[in-house]
């Protein structure tokens, strides 16, 4: 570890996407966004229902919020708030940024896994996550500020993590290590 | 009732003049192509059988997509002689090429059939989230022929498609039938495009609504005859494009370019200051300018009348502009306000703006189209004030024009009563009640309603675009060339200088025109075939009109133009493509949707704009505009494209069959058309 990172570590930098769902006007293009630039080769593809961000929307309730791509649940809430905010009435849900079996958010729609939003981690980086840098509206805006307390280990799951996460959930952990060395007895 | 999968083995398709079959092959054979899906989904309602069929690669690049595509399949397959209420007409939904790329704006889903009202092809598009929608499950067009025995629904998912009954959601309004469909499915993210009860009674001023927009013009009837309630997608495939990196770069550019550009969208939805509509259209049954009625008090009130009852601004799929107003009205459902729609029956009845918005969350629900029910409404009114239609025809008709409004939507969208002659529109209803009703008929045109303007003097690129095109309404016609000479020659120059969007030959024009003057002859043809080539180019390629086609006439910068579509296009697709490939793929559909129109008997005869729309009018010109515009097209004197023109553009299959048919001479005496080829340089 260099100085310089570990001076970091003690400023702890926190990325916020700030969310204005009166701003929102519902075009989506955080979504096809999002999903451009996580396809592989980078935006070789299109596709919103692989997005880590998602707008939750009820055109007849005046309902358009961004939701962004938390953390993976295995299961779905046993109980849930119902909010209501300037006379409409928002599930817990369109707040959430979990992966749950409850809904298709958050999930590659072939395999199921979960998906996490990134925001848009990339070398050399990106000024603003790509959901933020479509967002003409303003309805999302990227701010860092500094947390002055230092940053805990936390322990960031990788993308294959989460995903092997999800296949303990569904498989066990026995099966899948069973799975794992058979393959790679295969070669 | 449900069907699943199956792919067609052999069909023959015509292109470029030859006729060869296909192999749908099986999806793990298939070949790659980019921003299209290559299948279509075909529904047989009569049957309840469902395909999903391969799509011949070689048509992508003579027609690219969406109302092009549509378009060979209504020539192919809808010949002359089926009554749009046949079984054997066929509804289209089409994803224009570019729907759910990266291309921002391009979400305008194309609705291609023919319709009772003209008997001719009908055409209407429509905004929001369903073509993308469509393209995702895997899907480019959704080609619908047959009737079901009752109402159903389609439900579109991914490879799953059904037919399901929709009798429980008979009578339900438009939106609240997606709403409904949602809840039942279990499905947010569905994608319904649906009838409200107009549609259901086959009212010919029917909508296809969907989300915050509608597709009219002769639509709605027909997905109403079909007896199918609904459309409810839900799409989650990959859309491949050829050259990923370099369109995003271009599309994130465009991003802010639409955005931050103040002359593309509906900038005129968000202003308060109606001044322009309520001085220039005319009120009541396209009858009267009101002048002076426009004043600041007025202005005041309509602003905080808007204010009082709109939730939000909205926008399409991936489209930074939120032209839409979500309208919160009390008693009525949340509707979606677009367009002019705004004062449509506030002025064709001599009313205010509340009144407006009162009816559009009834009409909305209805399905009604806010720009042709207004004036059968005031052509209704008229007649009983004529005494043609009386107190017998009409029983309990209120006397307040705003309450005759109303009396007369419940009866239309019923077809009750005088409701079921009106729900034919001005043309047919008229020639039904006779009596003289004939002459209120005074605002259609190839029986079709046009928007409520009476001007002075004649237009003569206006003119020649109202009697000769094929998409019923002027805006979906005019567009690119400026309306008005700026006044100021030096403005002007700085005008033309930072023209981007403009082939060279019309900053010439422009730049001499004299303003109260006409443009030359042949800088009338050449305006024309501008405009009507940028709205060719969006129906194929899904693409907003108000960040395109439409947008080139005030201010002269829209962000989509001949000259930079090439590149989104070629990205995107993975086709090569300069701007004058671009402009002969646009004349190709042109002349293609041309045909089918004169394959059921349009001829220069029906091509008269309504004989008030200019009080003062030039028969001579009119004549001659006609027959060079003809002539510039490559068309014969009748507006018959020629075997040569058709040839030319690798459409010498519909040559041939007009020939068999006798309505194109085997060999013409008239000498080929020179001045088919228009460059779009020089």
């Amino acid at each position: 570890m260099t100085a310089d990172v570990t001076e970091a570590a003690v400023k702890n930098v926190i990325k916020e996407i700030k969310i204005d769902v009166d701003k929102c006007i519902g075009c989506r293009a955080c979504e096809m966004a999002c999903s451009a630039f996580h396809a592989r080769p980078r935006f070789s593809s299109t596709n919103p229902a692989r997005s880590r961000i998602r707008v939750v929307v009820d055109e007849l309730n005046d309902e358009y919020v961004p939701v962004r791509a938390t953390e993976y649940a295995k299961a779905e809430c046993s109980g849930r708030h119902v909010y209501t905010i300037n006379e409409k009435e928002y599930s817990e849900c369109s707040f959430c940024g979990a992966s749950c079996p409850s809904r298709e958010y958050f999930r590659e729609p072939d395999s199921g896994l979960p998906l996490k939003c990134d925001m848009c981690e990339e070398d050399p980086t990106l000024e603003e996550p790509w959901c933020v840098q479509v967002c003409r509206c303003d309805a999302l805006t990227y701010v860092e500020r500094e947390d002055d307390r230092p940053a805990e280990e936390e322990e960031k799951l990788g993308e294959l993590e989460l995903g092997l996460d999800s296949l303990v959930d569904r498989y066990g952990i026995q099966k899948l290590a069973e799975t794992v060395a058979r393959m790679s007895s295969k070669g | 009732m449900c069907g699943c999968g199956g792919s067609r083995s052999e069909e023959a398709v015509h292109a470029g003049g030859r006729t060869f079959s296909h192999w749908a092959g099986d999806p793990e054979g298939e070949e790659m192509r980019y921003a299209e899906t290559g299948f279509n989904i075909e529904i047989d309602l009569s049957r309840g059988s469902i395909e999903r069929v391969e799509t011949d690669p070689r048509l992508t690049p003579l027609h690219l997509g969406g109302q092009g595509t549509a378009g060979k399949i209504l020539w192919d397959r809808v010949p002359p002689e089926v009554d749009p209420f046949s079984p054997d007409n066929l509804l289209i939904f089409s994803t224009g090429i570019l729907h759910g790329t990266p291309v921002p704006g391009a979400n305008r889903t194309a609705v291609d059939t023919f319709s009772p009202q003209t008997n001719l092809y009908s055409h209407s598009l429509f905004g929001g989230f369903f073509g993308p929608e469509l393209k995702h499950a895997g899907y480019d067009k959704i080609v619908i022929r047959g009737k079901a025995p009752d109402l159903v629904y389609v439900w579109i998912h991914n490879d799953k498609v059904e037919i399901r009954d929709a009798t429980h959601l008979r009578g339900k309004g438009a939106l609240e039938t997606g709403a409904l469909i949602k809840e039942e499915l279990k499905e947010s993210e569905v994608q319904v495009a649906a009838i409200g009860l107009a549609g259901e009674n086959r009212v010919y001023m029917a909508t296809i609504e969907h989300a915050n927009s509608s597709a009219s013009r002769g639509v709605g009837v027909i997905m109403g005859d079909k007896r199918l309630k609904a459309i409810a997608v839900r799409g989650t495939k990959d859309i491949n494009i050829a050259h990923p990196a370099e369109l995003f770069a271009k599309c994130s550019r465009q991003y802010r370019d639409i955005y931050d550009n103040p002359n593309c969208g509906d900038y005129l939805a968000h202003e308060d200051d109606e001044e322009w509509h309520v001085n220039n259209f005319a009120w009541g049954n396209a009858r009267d300018r009101v002048k002076g009625y426009w004043t600041e008090e007025r202005e005041k009130k309509w602003t905080e009348i808007s204010n009082s009852v709109r939730k939000r601004w909205t926008g399409c799929y991936n489209c930074p502009k939120d032209c839409h107003q979500a309208i919160s009205y009390p008693g009525r459902h949340t509707y979606f306000q677009k367009c002019y729609s705004k004062l449509t029956y506030a002025m064709a009845a001599y009313k205010e703006l509340d009144f407006n918005y009162d009816i559009l969350g009834l009409t909305q629900e209805y399905g009604l189209d806010g720009f042709s029910t207004p004036q059968v409404l005031a052509f209704a009114i008229e007649l009983y004030e004529a005494g043609i239609l009386t107190d017998q025809d009409m029983p309990g008709f209120p006397s307040d024009s705003g309450e005759r409004f109303f009396w007369l939507v419940e009866k239309i969208a019923r077809r009750e009563g005088i409701g079921d002659t009106l729900a034919n529109g001005v043309y047919a209803a008229a020639r039904q009640i006779g009596k003289g009703a004939e002459a209120f008929d005074h605002n259609t045109m190839k029986k079709f309603e046009q928007v409520p303007l009476k001007l002075g003097t004649i237009n003569y690129p206006y003119f020649l675009m109202y009697a000769t095109g094929e998409k019923m309404n002027i805006t979906q016609i005019e567009g690119s060339y400026p309306q008005i000479a700026i006044a100021d020659k030096e403005e002007r120059a700085a005008f033309v200088a930072r023209w981007e969007a403009a082939p060279e030959r019309f900053k010439k024009w422009y730049m001499e025109w004299e303003p109260r003057t006409h443009p030359s002859v042949e800088a009338s043809v050449n305006i024309v075939d501008w405009n009507e080539t940028m709205h060719y180019i969006d129906d194929a390629i899904g693409t907003c009109a108000f960040l395109s086609s439409f947008r080139g006439q005030f201010g002269g910068q829209p962000p989509y133009h001949i000259f930079n579509l090439p590149g989104f296009i070629s990205d995107a697709v993975g086709i090569d493509l300069d701007e004058d490939e671009l402009w002969r793929i646009a004349r190709r559909n042109r002349n293609l949707i041309r045909a089918i129109n004169v394959r059921r008997g349009l001829r220069r005869s029906d091509e008269a704009p309504p004989a008030d729309h200019w009080k003062k009018r030039e028969p001579e010109m009119e004549t001659k505009l006609l027959d060079t515009y003809y002539e510039f097209k490559g068309w014969t004197n009748d507006g018959i494209p020629t075997k040569e023109t058709l040839d030319d553009l690798d459409l010498g299959y519909v040559a041939d069959d007009l020939v068999r048919r006798g309505i194109l001479a085997e060999s013409p005496d008239a000498s080929p058309i020179a001045a088919t080829t228009a460059a779009v340089q020089g």
